[in-house]
């Protein structure tokens, strides 16, 4: 099994304090790895390290043979091959305010990939319906709940096809039942071939669907 | 402000020794200047009649100087501000129909000035259909001049001083000068007698009066009476010899008044001016101030965006440039700005009116849009950038797909506000000569003698433009308030 996502010893500064130290971690393709740790650990920083919003001052880390080394992180037009590897699901969401559902989805396949806009939007509806919000394809962000935002987030990370998927806090909003729908969800995006990290300090979501759980 | 409340106050408290008169020293020589000795005294032929006057009045009385803007006086002394209005005012039927107005004491000709090379070819207004005539707006010149826009064709441009007319004469920008021959007499010394010359015969004759409020009637007389004295011993020839504006003409002027005991000498200018006749200037002047504030804005947008551009995303160098820039802008007078622009760079390049003031208002209000974008930029949330380039968009792309459109929602309603701001602010470009609606109105004032129609059918002019932006403007709020 090769790694898909490797982490060595991948460590944090904030001015002298180590807010991650000497992370070492692997996600294979298909699998789920659950990153667990109570608030404030360092779960959010890593996840952010890896989707390069962050630097990062020692270690390594190394996305489908597209490595970031220690120092300020690299300028857009040197990330593009990781950027088309990595998809994050930000805890907020972060959906694009003045967009759609649908539009939220294809942004990045109309002008990433450049496909058409057809093309864009079919890909866009599959993928809103699998994650079962099909039906909310024309709301605006502020008219989702927050687990219909969730998957719409999920649905626009996904969009541009990335083989690693980040998530934060995923649960963090969802009712007992969302919360199973969701690992579900997750599960099958790991059966399609895809590496998995999630950071979450939900242990009972993390024992159900996780393959593998690393503590911070 | 103050300065008058206390001259008004000591002319009260000593109605016998005082006699306050109110002129415009930015005028200037020979009618009233500050005197170059002594700045805060001020001296010129309206001065020392004014004395002559004081004087003539008995009770030992004195003169005392209030400045006042010139087209301002009539309104002033009717408000009380000064007793008597005297600074080259002008005798029109309109002004005694609503003014105790004194004897004529000067008479004027109204005279064209031209470029020596045009010398030969005009004679006289009807010469100068399709070109360009300055005066002073407000004056028997600018009715002179709408007279014969409409039977001859030439086109009126209206200053607020009487200065610069004849600078843009010589540069080229008018075509020909028409004003009192005094002014372009002392005109033409200032430039050693080049550049332009004076035509003969004058294109009219007029009279200098002094004007009173309409109650003052009484003090009127006595004035009359004190002025014929003037004009029987000699000593108002001796003023006007003293500022070497004595000629051959006063004489019999002189003796003409004293013979006919007549008060009515004016010019036959705007006499029966009906309110209805202003209406087509002042829809052409709304149309102007239309013009002049979208154009404005259009530029001002472009440059804007530009500046915030470059404040949020430019070098250290590209920054701290349109810092300056902005700072520069935002920190000196819009109406200097104007003038830099129409006469500061007229060595350079000679801008059109028009042209000066659309690039002096929508490079001002650049400044003042920039800081909205930049805010706006600004105030777009972080993660908003970040999860647009986990998705791999280039920085142009997400200015242009995410930063941009989201910047636009915090932007649009101060945007609206600036622009009905900038709108009322076009009234500045009248001081370089762009008849917009505020001049056309006060041109509209000073003829008919009141600000109470020609104010509100202005003030409606305004809001019917300007409330429906407002409105637009709290739509756009209400439907694009961010969460």
């Amino acid at each position: 099994m090769t790694a898909l996502l490797v982490l060595d010893r991948l460590t944090v500064r904030y001015d002298t304090r180590d807010v991650l130290r000497a992370l070492t971690l692997q996600v294979a393709r298909g699998e789920l790895v659950a990153l667990m740790g109570p608030s404030g650990v360092g779960k959010t920083t890593a996840l952010r390290a890896v989707a390069a919003l962050q630097p990062f001052d020692d270690g390594q880390i190394v996305v489908d043979g597209f490595a970031l080394r220690p120092g300020p992180v690299p300028p857009e037009s040197r990330l593009v091959p990781l950027r088309r590897r990595v998809g994050l699901v930000f805890q907020a969401h972060a959906l694009f305010e003045h967009l759609s559902a649908l539009d939220n989805v294809t942004l990045a396949l109309r002008h990433v990939l450049r496909k058409a806009r057809v093309d864009a939007e079919t890909i866009a509806t599959q993928l809103l319906s699998e994650l079962d919000v099909g039906t909310r394809a024309a709301a605006s962000p502020r008219q989702l709940s927050g687990g219909e935002a969730q998957r719409v987030a999920i649905a626009r990370a996904l969009a541009p096809d990335p083989a690693l998927l980040l998530m934060d806090e995923p649960t963090a909003a969802l009712d007992p039942a969302r919360r199973s729908a969701l690992g579900t969800t997750l599960r099958r995006l790991c059966e399609q071939g895809r590496g998995l990290l999630v950071a979450t300090h939900d242990a009972e979501f993390a024992r159900a669907h996780a393959d593998r759980v690393v503590t911070l | 402000m103050i300065a008058a409340l206390a001259l008004c106050l000591a002319a009260a408290q000593h109605p016998t020794q005082i006699l306050v008169w109110g002129g415009d020293a930015e005028g200037g020589a020979p009618f009233v200047e500050a005197d170059p000795r002594d700045p805060s005294r001020v001296r010129g032929f309206d001065v020392e009649v004014a004395e002559r006057i004081a004087r003539g009045l008995g009770g030992a009385r004195s003169a005392q100087f209030l400045q006042v803007q010139w087209s301002n006086i009539d309104q002033s002394v009717e408000r009380g501000d000064f007793t008597l209005g005297l600074s080259g005012v002008e005798d029109t039927p309109a002004r005694r129909a609503r003014h105790a107005v004194t004897l004529p004491y000067f008479e004027f000709r109204e005279v064209l000035a031209v470029r020596p090379a045009d010398a030969g070819k005009i004679h006289g207004l009807a010469d100068l259909r399709g070109r360009r005539v300055a005066t002073l707006g407000s004056t028997i010149a600018y009715d002179l001049l709408m007279q014969a826009r409409d039977s001859t064709g030439v086109l009126p441009i209206s200053y607020d001083d009487d200065v610069h007319p004849y600078g843009d004469l010589v540069t080229g920008r008018i075509d020909a000068v028409l004003l009192d021959h005094i002014i372009a007499q002392r005109a033409l010394r200032r430039r050693g007698g080049a550049g332009f010359v004076i035509l003969d015969p004058p294109v009219a004759i007029g009279h200098y009066v002094g004007v009173l409020a309409q109650a003052n009637a009484m003090l009127r007389d006595s004035i009359d009476a004190v002025l014929r004295e003037a004009m029987r011993d000699g000593s108002l020839e001796q003023i006007f010899r003293r500022w070497n504006v004595w000629d051959e003409t006063q004489r019999p002027f002189f003796e003409r008044v004293l013979r006919t005991n007549e008060r009515a000498s004016g010019v036959p200018t705007t006499t029966s001016v009906q309110a209805l006749a202003y209406l087509p200037s002042l829809a052409r002047a709304a149309v102007v101030t239309l013009l002049v504030s979208v154009l404005s804005m259009a530029l001002a947008v472009v440059v804007g965006l530009a500046l915030a551009s470059g404040r949020v995303y430019g070098s250290t160098v590209v920054r701290v440039g349109t810092t300056i820039y902005i700072e520069i802008v935002r920190g000196t007078p819009l109406l200097l700005q104007l003038f830099v622009i129409y006469y500061g760079l007229a060595g350079v390049v000679r801008l059109p009116a028009f042209l000066a003031a659309v690039l002096a208002l929508g490079l001002n209000y650049a400044a003042y849009e920039a800081e909205i974008y930049r805010g706006a930029l600004e105030a777009v949330p972080r993660i908003q950038l970040e999860a647009a380039r986990t998705l791999g968009l280039s920085e142009g792309q997400i200015l242009r797909l995410v930063r941009g459109p989201q910047a636009l929602r915090y932007a649009l309603a101060p945007m609206t506000n600036d622009f009905v701001a900038l709108f009322k602010d076009s009234a500045l470009v009248s001081v370089i000569t762009v008849v917009e609606l505020t001049k056309q109105t006060a041109i509209y004032a000073t003829n008919v003698g009141s600000w109470i129609v020609p104010g509100a059918l202005c003030a409606a002019v305004y809001l019917a433009m300007s409330l429906p932006l407002s409105r637009l403007a709290r739509r756009l709020e209400r439907r694009w308030r961010v969460p």
